[in-house]
């Protein structure tokens, strides 16, 4: 009993002491954002890998998201619902939760994947504390510029899935679901609110902040050899994924029961 | 059979007056990992100019004490002064500004894999300097040229040998004139003829830069020909410090098992 009692006092401190690391990492990287100009070129170095290496698993998986949305708001509609209102199940659906969340979890992993297991081999060869005694401080060398082009290109591959998607949507509709076009495109633009799209753009914004520091903290805490590289790595990819899901939550209470909802 | 050997104290390396000490001074360093005790109350003196060689067995802390001189690693009790300034208190700026006069060779060489080996060597202008690209390319080949690894500015660190990744790894530490460098194993895994290479490269830039350095070695023909100054670290402490001919000379027990590389002794053989 005494054991379980302590094994859990220690995942509690453990837990407390790591958060506080985080917020003191968060912290750094924000005091060394007035370098962002000096760093620039590394900014859109990652900025390139965020956007462009991922695109290919976007464009699939948008085109899916939005074709498999059709699909079944059709099998739960055509009984009781006017197919006029598919577009705007579809792009509600994708702008307000489908669009940000799968765009953190399917490029956040694949990114925060990156950042853990590039960082946690630079920290168990020596090279962040080579990097260290040159007087360069990793934080503004490696994380800042990583933080920032999550933060900022996050929003924008979900604007691309959004895009995608409801093209995806209008595709399988129109080709297999024996709708219209201009049924759809009717649905889409009935009910369309700017807030449903500035809503989900906001959560993205907050989810590239959440997948960053997951992986630049996994990776600088990271300890032992390609083992502990391993470890880092997927114990990145698993807190991004948790945060993003708990995130998604409160921040849909935060926009859509209080923000947006008066708008 | 358990034998008593006679070990003299540990020598006296404390200063009377630590901050007017010009050069580095060890006072009391403590260092645990867990419930390892690494740094036991160590002490020791670096002096201006000299090249002082730690020896000691795998795993007896050479490493980490180099690392606490830079505050890579803090100390759960004790503290480091560089030319009277107490590491330990440093704020974040001053601290940079220390290391800047500061080279590290780590162990593995410790370079980017992600940047060229030019790129490596000038990192440290690029971040420190307003210098333009081509002065800085300039510097890292002539550093290059300094190790003898012309040509190779260009190239990744995975397209070099162990041997050569020393060498940038050297050429790196020096790029910025330091007025100290720390070299962690330069030698190990080797072999002969490149291992004295990379002696005759630290005894020359000790000779030509007159820096001090500190060599963290058990290659004990490399310890002999760089050293002006050995200290020995055993079980947390330094346990003996002398020139080189008095390492050859002592009857130390623990420094005669070392040098003479015998599992009886002392420091055991496991």
């Amino acid at each position: 009993m005494t054991a379980i009692l302590a094994g859990i006092g220690r995942g509690v401190i453990d837990a407390l002491s790591g958060s506080g690391r985080g917020l003191l990492l968060l912290r750094s990287i924000i005091l060394q954002t007035p370098h962002a100009w000096r760093m620039r070129r590394e900014i859109l170095e990652q900025m390139q890998v965020v956007a462009i290496g991922s695109m290919p698993m976007v464009i699939v998986t948008s085109v899916f998201v939005g074709a498999v949305t059709a699909v079944q708001a059709v099998y739960q509609m055509q009984a009781y619902v006017p197919m006029k209102f598919l577009g705007t199940v579809i792009s509600k659906s994708v702008f307000i939760e489908l669009g940000p969340v799968l765009m953190a979890l399917v490029v956040g992993s694949r990114l925060c994947a990156n950042y853990a297991a590039e960082l946690g081999t630079m920290k168990v060869t020596e090279q962040l504390d080579a990097m260290t005694i040159m007087a360069i401080d990793p934080d503004r060398y490696l994380a800042m510029p990583r933080f920032w082009a999550a933060v900022l290109m996050i929003p924008v591959v979900t604007i691309f899935c959004d895009a995608i998607a409801i093209l995806g949507g209008y595709v399988a509709s129109v080709l297999t679901l024996d709708v219209s076009s201009g049924v759809f495109i009717e649905g889409l633009q009935m009910f369309y609110k700017h807030s449903d799209l500035l809503g989900g753009l906001i959560k993205s914004f907050f989810f590239g902040g959440i997948i960053a520091m997951s992986g630049i903290y996994y990776g600088f805490n990271t300890k032992g050899g390609a083992e502990g590289v391993g470890r880092s790595t997927m114990t990145a990819v698993v807190g991004s994924c948790l945060s993003v899901l708990v995130g998604d939550y409160l921040l849909a209470i935060v926009l859509f029961q209080i923000v947006f909802e008066k708008t | 059979m358990k034998q008593d050997w006679d070990i003299p104290p540990p020598p006296n390396q404390r200063v009377a007056d630590p901050a007017s000490f010009k050069g580095i001074v060890v006072e009391g360093v403590s260092k645990r990992f867990g419930p390892k005790t690494v740094l036991d109350n160590a002490d020791l003196l670096i002096h201006k100019g000299e090249t002082l060689v730690i020896i000691g067995r795998s795993g007896e802390g050479k490493s980490v004490l180099l690392k606490h001189i830079v505050r890579l690693l803090e100390p759960d009790a004790g503290r480091i002064l560089v030319e009277g300034a107490e590491v330990g208190a440093l704020e974040h700026g001053p601290l940079m500004e220390l290391r800047k006069k500061f080279g590290f060779l780590f162990q593995g060489a410790a370079l980017f894999d992600s940047m060229t080996i030019a790129k490596n060597i000038g990192l440290a202008l690029e971040e420190h300097t307003d210098w333009p690209a081509d002065r800085i390319r300039a510097r890292a080949c002539e550093c290059l040229a300094q190790v003898g690894l012309v040509g190779a500015e260009d190239k990744l660190p995975s397209e070099l040998s162990g041997g050569m990744k020393k060498r940038a790894g050297l050429a790196r530490a020096i790029v910025m004139e330091p007025q100290y460098i720390l070299y962690d194993e330069p030698t190990t895994g080797l072999d002969p003829i490149t291992s004295d290479a990379i002696n005759d490269l630290i005894i020359q830039l000790q000779k030509e830069l007159g820096v001090t350095s500190i060599v963290v070695t058990h290659d004990m023909p490399s310890a002999f020909k760089v050293g002006n100054r050995m200290a020995m670290l055993s079980r947390g402490r330094i346990v003996f410090t002398g020139t080189v001919d008095e390492v050859r000379t002592t009857t130390h027990p623990m420094v005669r098992q070392f040098i003479e590389g015998r599992s009886q002794g002392p420091l055991g053989a496991f």
